[in-house]
């Protein structure tokens, strides 16, 4: 057994370091380079310029609430939702209170926005993440009344525009027909400037 | 439910079906200490790691020599870590100033990523900085994983020698794996998972103005290669807080198939590779099929619960299944087989937060690590937990027809039961002690989000994910306080290494055994027979003593869900 002990420090200390060196910096420093130059915009975060601004990533939600937008779901990554350095669900479990009186408050808050059908689930449930991008189409349709009243556009072009942004899953079963709401709000500002035009 | 979902799944199973014998091959190579093409690459590098450490890789060590060194290089990491986190406010590679990690926060982080288990009683975002992420977790993921594996191979190689007094090297066999099997896949990974959109850079958080005007800062990091091996590592710890589920780490479905599949990988492989190494592949296969058969009937009741959705919800005029936690991109199908799938394994990392999901669909999850992660589970220690559930399994055939159990040529004794029934001893008894502790101390008590049975359940969800090295979480629960971070990181020491010695024994005392050869009176340990046998001891041995605790947490849960009962 002192054998055993005695024999164990050299390596252990040893092997501490050189893989530390090999798995802990050689390693990401080698993806980071390769990222950097084969995909440089994915592995800076997708991010998307417009007018010489930062106006977000492709693949992270972002809070909306205004009338003239296509809202994101509920959000409890930090204090007022969609907080970049605080992702996070609501952990709240299916017996909560706290729960309950979310979902009924914005359910009566859709219903008051001219959501007249049964609400999707992902319109009042908060995601993961906090920060999810997506929306699914049944939630962006129930929308549509709102914002081509809040811009007045005709609804059939902004029902059109939803359904031409529909992302359908890969291979036909994987992942869910979803609508990227960045996307599909800078769209929307678009087909407001050609209207007015 | 919807048919996309269930063809998910069955591809899912089906993938992983097709890799086992060629991963299992790889890892036998590996096992034998056989070239690889790999060698002509990393060969001097696992040449010149053994000359600068003073390793003989080709010295047979005792399983005492095995398992102190094994021990000793673990104290080392963990050390090591947490002298990174604690100093990491003076370190490089902090864009955003991050001050040192508390003492009992990183107590408890470098225990548990040495352990494999990946509890987050941190935020990753807003606790660590790029060089605690590279150099003081990222290797834990790579070497927990590798000495899972190596030790898995130790007890390979007790049921294949004979009348042997060593059970391979410690040092050959972490290096081999990380060299020759992990490094190598999870640059391919890490490549693909860059391409897909997860951000891989040294800079700090970038700032956006948002379409309505608003500021929104988006953390970014070497997240990229800290993914890759996290998932294949069954490591689970994510660089966000918000884990798989955060679009940074997981942004299509596509990456989120590539790291269920990942999750499973080597666990998969290794059955096929234990078949090898005892001289006949059924056994691996057998073992396999009752994993499998274990496996689907989680998902079945997973997905069927969170496609069935809250009641309570619905009453308010809400359609649809359960997506409270859960991403638009994923759905109700691929986030259900990956809560099944990450605790089946001891992953833990999640893409939907547990804590939210229907009592039932949460319990599930709950029962796999119970059992013990031996569903698949992690890598190296899904396969020789599950080799203790065989031990077991032969002891009650011996004692069912009267004859001295053996299993794979070798006789089974009272030495070997003896040490199987106390390792797998080891995860109700902490499990359950430490929950009733948690359970009427204040300082316990202060932790739930949720009020109700559903607080016990996230009481109960950190101690079992602690012991089985798990790391998932019912997430509600206020994880970060000295109170949890100490005990916590004591049950994650506990639940690794009490397990880990006994086995190491048993290792040890079977390669000294002579090989006995099947006879028309052994039990045979191939087919549906045994299969059936398995499932039934790792569902009775292992999941029967928590039965008591799932009817006060999920079950109780889901009662009061359908009355209408609110906490």
């Amino acid at each position: 057994m002192g054998s055993d002990l005695k024999t164990a420090f050299r390596p252990a200390i040893s092997m501490t370091i050189l893989f530390a060196l090999l798995l802990g910096i050689a390693y990401p420093l080698a993806m980071t380079g390769v990222g950097q130059a084969l995909f440089p915009s994915q592995a800076n975060g997708s991010l998307i310029t417009q007018d010489g601004k930062i106006i977000g990533s492709s693949v992270v939600g972002q809070a909306f609430v205004g009338e003239r937008y296509f809202h994101t779901r509920p959000s409890a990554a930090g204090a007022d939702g969609y907080d970049g350095l605080a992702s996070s669900g609501s952990n709240l479990g299916p017996t909560s209170q706290a729960l309950i009186d979310r979902v009924a408050a914005d359910v009566e808050q859709k219903r008051a926005q001219g959501v007249t059908e049964a609400v999707p689930a992902d319109m009042v449930t908060a995601s993961g993440s906090g920060l999810d991008p997506d929306i699914s189409p049944d939630a962006a349709l129930a929308q549509v009344s709102r914002v081509s009243a809040a811009r007045g556009l005709a609804q059939v072009d902004v029902r059109d525009l939803v359904e031409r942004s529909i992302q359908r899953p890969l291979l036909g079963f994987l992942g869910e027909d979803r609508v990227n709401v960045l996307e599909l709000n800078r769209q929307l500002d678009r087909l407001g400037s050609t209207t007015a035009r | 439910m919807t048919v996309e979902g269930w063809i998910l799944i069955a591809l899912f199973v089906a993938i992983l079906l097709a890799l086992a014998k060629p991963v299992g091959l790889w890892l036998f190579a590996l096992y034998e200490g056989r070239r690889t093409p790999l060698h002509m690459v990393l060969g001097p590098v696992e040449r010149g790691f053994y000359r600068l450490s003073g390793i003989d890789p080709n010295e047979d060590q005792s399983w005492r020599r095995y398992a102190v060194h094994m021990l000793i290089f673990n104290v080392a990491l963990l050390l090591f870590t947490y002298v990174i986190l604690r100093l990491q406010a003076v370190l490089p590679l902090n864009p955003q100033g991050l001050g040192p990690v508390s003492d009992h926060l990183a107590f408890n982080t470098a225990i548990s990523f040495t352990a494999n288990t990946n509890w987050q009683s941190y935020g990753g975002e807003a606790t660590m900085s790029n060089l605690s992420q590279m150099l003081g977790l990222t290797i834990h993921n790579f070497l927990s994983a590798a000495t899972g594996i190596a030790l898995a191979f130790a007890l390979f190689r007790g049921f294949a020698r004979r009348s042997a007094a060593g059970i391979g090297n410690f040092w050959a066999d972490v290096t081999r794996v990380t060299l020759y099997l992990l490094l190598p896949l999870c640059v391919v990974l890490a490549v693909f998972y860059i391409a897909s959109g997860v951000p891989q850079t040294l800079a700090g958080p970038v700032d956006v103005t948002t379409l309505e005007g608003a500021r929104q800062t988006l953390a970014l990091g070497p997240v990229a290669s800290q993914e890759a091996i996290k998932m294949l590592g069954t490591n689970g710890g994510g660089f966000f807080n918000a884990n798989s589920a955060h679009p940074f780490e997981s942004p299509t479905a596509l990456t989120n198939l590539v790291q269920m599949l990942s999750i499973f990988l080597i666990g998969v492989g290794l059955t096929y590779t234990f078949g090898k190494a005892v001289g006949n592949t059924r056994q691996g296969w057998a073992i396999l099929a009752a994993m499998m058969a274990l496996f689907l009937a989680g998902t079945a009741i997973v997905y069927w619960q969170e496609a069935a959705g809250n009641p309570n919800l619905h009453a308010l005029g809400v359609m649809g299944g359960n997506m409270e936690g859960k991403e638009v991109r994923f759905g109700i199908a691929a986030s259900a087989l990956f809560s099944v799938v990450t605790t089946a394994a001891s992953c833990g990392a999640v893409n939907a937060m547990h804590d939210s999901f229907t009592p039932l669909g949460g319990m599930i999850p709950l029962f796999n690590m119970q059992l013990g992660e031996v569903v698949i589970g992690g890598v190296g220690a899904g396969i020789y937990g599950f080799l203790l559930f065989a031990i077991l399994a032969v002891f009650v055939a011996g004692l069912m027809v009267g004859r001295t159990p053996e299993y794979v040529g070798k006789k089974i004794e009272g030495k070997e039961v003896k040490l199987a029934v106390l390792a797998i001893a080891v995860l109700p008894l902490i499990i359950l002690s430490f929950t009733a502790i948690a359970s009427v101390l204040d300082a316990g008590l202060a932790g739930p989000l949720n009020k109700g049975p559903h607080g016990f359940s996230e009481i109960l969800y950190a101690f079992t994910s602690a012991v089985a090295n798990n790391g998932s979480a019912f997430a509600g629960l206020t994880a970060n306080t000295p109170f949890y971070n100490a005990m916590l990181g004591v049950a994650i020491w506990m639940g690794r290494f009490f397990v880990i010695v006994p086995m190491l024994a048993i290792a040890g005392s079977l390669a000294a055994k002579k090989y006995v050869p099947e006879t028309a009176g052994s039990f045979p340990t191939t087919g549906p027979l045994w299969t059936g046998l398995l499932i039934g001891i790792v569902l009775i041995v292992g999941g029967l003593t928590f039965l008591p605790g799932l009817a006060l947490g999920p079950i109780a849960d889901h009662l009061a869900m359908i009355r209408g009962q609110l906490y």
